[in-house]
């Protein structure tokens, strides 16, 4: 671009002193601008000057024309029509934009120029990042041309390397024939050799003999008896014979010899099996009696009555050892066997599946825990007053043997033993003592409900007494409504199965203890839903107040325990209650009974109370107090 | 353990009377007959020549004393000492001569194994059995003394012959499967023949009686075979050495493999306990060196040694054989089962400090004794399992099940022990140095206490 704005400048050198062109290329501001800087330098000429007063108008002209092109519609008028003045507001106007324009341009120049200069170091980056790239995939280059080379020349030494395999295998070949032709060679020398030795051995003793050596001789004084005492026999066919016999028993003998030690080998194998084979039976036997029971094993039974049939002709067939016998019996052995080994990998997955279910399911039957409980409470129990009985027996003997130190001595020992006996069941004791902790803390924790839900009550009572007093008269309709309501929570709940889950249920609670536990202002009242709840409750009550007490205590002192008491149907709904209690605050389910039962019969529920001796206890005192006032 | 005083002999000729009254020694050209519970010089015969081979009858009753170089064996009576008898082999030679299991008859083997010529004493009479063959063992008698078994080579074939003892008569003539007859061997129930080719191939053959082929057994082809081959004493295993170090057992029924004992040079897991002879040099005064008492110093520089259990892993020494060499130091050389046939002893020839004892039993190694030298001659105790070893060294070596020890003969002058004899009993153990004998008592009972 730079060049070809610097031809285009060359071009048009001679035609910028007559300004007379009045269109042109915009690359004319350029040189103006340029041409323009050393001329304002000089004082201003009228020859170089590109406005002067004679050409003003064409100027403007010139300029409006420009203006046009640049998209300004503006323009600039002549002040006078000679044209010698400039009407002022537009020209500046005009100046204005261009200026603005101007400095827009120079604004994008700017910025234009920037993103050049990001664009030059980006591209030198990219060209440094290229040259960088260049100079490994040269090094690539250069490392897989050598890998090739080294590729080439290990495939050279391969080559190499099996000819020489090539040529030696042949060698090895070669050699192998050349030993055996110097074998076979050898082995001839050595025949042809050893003949000739015969022959020469046969030679020398033919000399020897021909020589007659009188040497050769044995010289003995007198001849000596034989051995045995026998006389020398004379060679005859009866000997040769007896010699024969005389071998053959021998050998006989040792074969007979060998038979009887295989004999008692093989008795004593079959002792074995048979045993073996016993041992299995019975193995196998009762196993399938047991499982056939469980597992309806009736294949499994006819199974096992054909191998025993199949145990008992191979029994009888022991004995006589034949061929098929023992066909029988191998037979017999290894289907035993096979089951065997069946049972034996069945019970390993037996066992495998058993161990996964006990790690699934290691909850404890509900009566078995109830009754551990039971029995771990006693044990406690006696234990405390073992511990008890103890102490006191120490505090007697250490008082009793502080006199004589030796007695002390041999107490100390019993002591520690004590001591120690006395540790352990401490600690038990202790655990045991956690354990009731947390039950009363349950229990605390209920009271606590218990007395907020009391305060509620208390407020809904003052709120109904207010209701009382202002409804006393005409809004018999309402009163009625909310009785019935009560009527039907009460009914809900005194049936033992049903557990108050619905929102509804609970709810409507409120109102029914505002109706029947707020006695005195009720019963002076003449308002019928009042009667007829009490009339509900007295049924309720009636039915069997004390059991559910008792159980309502059996249930609060069980609380720990998660499985679900079925001794008396009556107990679930309490439990059911305390539970949703636990679970929404604002619920006052088992208070409500509670009070229920209270108003009931207040001696039962004094029963209960005594078993309760902690502080719940007493808060559920000052309630109950409350209640029967 | 109780020493005797020491006794001279010459080519370690020195033998007990089979019946164990009697100690027969060799001493140049003279032959002393000790009583052995009292070592008193009994009879003294004089021979012809140096005496080069010795042997007692099996009654005890004759002693035979070959010279090989002059081709004579004489022959005295223990009960006549006047009688006598000379047997001259004249100009053909004598390379090897012995009893007959009677008594009452030499073989002589002739030089180039010409013939052997079977000299009756009680007849006078001399028969001739030709073309033996020169080898390893060529010649065995059955244990019971009925049967001989000859190896024969004819047109370049091996054959074997059975002999009756009793008249020489030949009772069996066969052709056997080898390519050169190394050596035969009787099972000591005398009813099965064990036959080995040479060192070049490895085949075992076992002959019946009546000259029936019972099995061949083959472990490898191509390389050097059997090396030594021996029956246990209740011809239940055969035991087959050779020179791949391993030794294999064949059982009696099937005749094959039933274990194969390996000889490796490093031990590192085995039940086996492992023995190693540990020297101890006592500390030399240079005073008493000064005293040039030869006797005292030879004393002073025997060194103490006794063995120690190894823990494992164990290297034994193993010597490189030359492969340039014939007959290479290599491979199972000596097999030795034990009286009862529960133990089983070898050496292997490049590990020569080391005895391997084996259970047959356990079909295990048992123990292995690691000596500082090579062991020279290692024999069991007739009666009960219980390994003598010398090592050409001062001391004597015993193992037993119960342990190992050393002991060291208390000779003036230097007594090494190049080789051994136990008694019949195995009471006493007969001590042969290079020219002088010792006799070693046990003491039996403690021995069989501890």
């Amino acid at each position: 671009m730079g060049e070809w704005r610097a031809t285009a400048a060359s071009m048009e050198d001679p035609e910028i002193s007559s300004i007379s062109h009045v269109t042109m290329s915009p690359s004319r501001h350029n040189h103006v601008s340029l041409y323009s800087l050393p001329l304002s330098k000089s004082s201003y000429s009228v020859i170089s000057a590109f406005c002067t007063e004679d050409n003003v108008p064409r100027c403007i002209t010139y300029v409006n024309q420009e203006l046009s092109s640049l998209g300004l519609s503006m323009c600039i008028e002549a002040g006078s029509p000679e044209g010698a003045s400039l009407n002022a507001v537009p020209a500046i106007n005009a100046m204005y934009e261009l200026l603005q324009i101007h400095r827009q341009n120079m604004c994008t120049l700017e910025e234009m120029e920037e993103e050049q200069l990001k664009k030059l170091s980006t591209l030198e980056h990219m060209q440094t990042s290229n040259s960088r790239l260049k100079d490994q995939l040269e090094l690539l280059m250069r490392e897989k041309s050598g890998l090739h080379e080294t590729e080439r020349q290990l495939q050279l030494k391969i080559k190499t390397l099996q000819s020489c395999l090539k040529t030696e295998k042949e060698e090895v070949q070669k050699l192998q024939s050349i030993i055996a032709s110097r074998a076979s060679q050898y082995s001839h020398d050595a025949k042809r050799k050893e003949r000739e030795a015969s022959k020469l051995k046969e030679r020398l003793s033919q000399l020897l003999v021909d020589r007659k050596e009188k040497k050769l001789a044995i010289d003995v004084l007198n001849c000596l008896g034989r051995s045995d005492g026998k006389r020398s026999l004379w060679r005859t066919a009866k000997l040769t014979a007896s010699h024969e016999s005389e071998m053959y028993k021998t050998l006989l003998g040792d074969y007979e010899a060998n038979r009887k030690a295989l004999l008692l080998e093989n008795a004593e194998l079959k002792k074995v099996l048979q045993q073996m084979k016993k041992e299995m039976m019975h193995i196998l036997t009762p196993r399938q009696k047991s499982t056939s029971g469980a597992s309806a094993g009736d294949s499994q039974q006819q199974v096992d009555s054909d191998e025993a049939k199949a145990g008992d002709t191979s029994r009888e067939a022991l004995d006589q050892s034949c061929e098929l016998a023992r066909e029988q019996l191998l037979n017999s052995i290894r289907q035993q066997w096979r089951k065997l080994r069946n049972h034996v990998e069945k019970l390993d997955q037996a066992s495998q599946v058993q161990n996964q279910m006990e790690s699934n399911k290691e909850t404890i039957p509900l009566e078995t825990h109830e009754d551990e409980m039971e029995r771990m409470r006693q044990e406690v129990q006696q234990c405390r007053e073992f511990i008890h009985a103890q102490q006191q027996l120490l505090r007697q003997q250490l008082n009793t043997s502080f006199d004589d130190e030796t007695a002390a001595l041999l107490n100390d020992c019993y002591t520690l033993e004590e001591k120690e006996r006395l540790k352990e069941e401490w600690k038990l004791f202790e655990e045991q003592k956690r354990n009731f902790e947390k039950e009363r803390n349950n229990f605390t924790e209920a009271a606590i409900r218990l007395g907020r839900e009391k305060m509620a009550f208390e407020e809904d009572r003052a709120a109904w007494l207010k209701n009382q007093f202002l409804n006393i008269t005409p809004f018999t309709d309402r009163r009625r409504c909310s009785s019935s309501d009560g009527q039907s929570a009460l009914s809900i709940r005194s049936e033992p199965e049903i557990r108050m889950s619905s929102a509804k249920a609970k709810r409507s609670k409120s109102p029914t203890y505002t109706t029947f536990s707020t006695p005195k202002p009720s019963r002076s009242s003449t308002v019928p839903s009042t009667t007829e709840l009490y009339r509900t409750l007295r049924i309720l009550s009636d039915s069997s107040p004390i059991s559910k007490l008792t159980l309502l205590h059996g249930s609060f002192t069980k609380t720990d325990q998660l499985g679900y008491h079925e001794k008396g149907g009556a107990a679930a709904p309490f439990r059911g209650e305390h539970k949703q209690s636990e679970g929404f605050a604002g619920s006052c389910g088992p208070a409500a009974v509670l009070l229920a039962e209270c108003l009931a019969g207040s001696s039962a529920h004094w029963s209960v109370l005594q078993h309760q001796p902690f502080q719940a206890a007493e808060s559920l005192l000052l309630l109950v107090n409350y209640t029967l006032h | 353990m109780n020493f005797s005083e020491v006794f001279k002999q010459s080519n370690q000729l020195c033998k007990v009377s089979p019946d164990g009254k009697y100690l027969a020694t060799c001493v140049q050209y003279r032959l002393v007959v000790r009583d052995v519970s009292s070592l008193q010089i009994l009879q003294l015969y004089t021979c012809l020549d140096q005496i080069s081979h010795m042997e007692w009858s099996s009654d005890s009753l004759f002693i035979l004393c070959a010279m090989y170089k002059r081709g004579l064996v004489q022959v005295w009576s223990l009960e006549q000492p006047d009688w006598h008898c000379k047997i001259d082999e004249g100009s053909i030679g004598l390379v090897s001569s012995r009893w007959s299991p009677d008594g009452r008859h030499i073989l002589n083997t002739t030089e180039f194994h010409l013939r052997i010529t079977v000299w009756s004493l009680c007849t006078k009479a001399v028969s001739y059995i030709k073309y033996p063959k020169a080898c390893q063992k060529g010649i065995d008698f059955s244990r019971d003394g009925c049967y001989l078994a000859l190896a024969e080579r004819r047109d370049c074939k091996d054959y074997v012959s059975i002999f009756v003892c009793d008249d020489w008569h030949l009772l069996r003539h066969f052709e056997t499967e080898t390519q050169d007859l190394a050596g035969l061997e009787w099972s000591p129930n005398g009813c099965v023949l064990a036959v080995w080719d040479s060192c070049l191939e490895y085949k075992v053959l076992l002959y019946s009686l009546d000259g029936r082929l019972l099995s061949t057994y083959s472990a490898y082809e191509w390389s050097l075979g059997v090396k030594s081959v021996s029956w246990s004493p209740s011809s239940q295993f055969l035991a087959i050495g050779s020179y791949d170090e391993k030794v294999r057992i064949l059982n009696h029924i099937t005749w094959k493999k039933i274990v194969q004992f390996d000889h490796p040079a490093a031990i590192d897991n085995t039940k086996a306990t492992v023995y190693k002879e540990v020297e101890r040099r006592p500390a030399v005064v240079s005073e008493e060196l000064s005293l040039h008492n030869i006797t005292m110093v030879s004393t002073l520089f025997n060194t103490q040694s006794k063995y120690e259990i190894c823990s494992l892993p164990v290297q034994i020494p193993v010597v490189k054989p030359d492969p340039d060499r014939a007959n290479p130091k290599i491979g199972v050389s000596v097999l030795a089962f034990s009286s009862d046939s529960r133990y089983l002893a070898t050496k292997n020839d490049n590990m020569a400090t080391a005895v391997w004892v084996w259970d047959m039993q356990k079909m295990s190694l048992e123990a292995l004794l690691e000596h500082t030298s090579a062991v020279r001659c290692f024999l069991w105790d007739p009666r009960r399992p219980r390994l003598a070893l010398c090592t050409g060294n001062s001391k004597l070596y015993l193992w037993s099940p119960g342990g190992c020890v050393s002991v060291q003969v208390p000779v003036e002058g230097g007594f090494q022990v190049q080789s051994l004899n136990w008694h019949c009993s195995g009471d006493s153990v007969i001590l042969l140095g290079k020219e002088q004998l010792c006799l070693c008592y046990m003491d039996t009972d403690q021995e069989e206490n501890s």
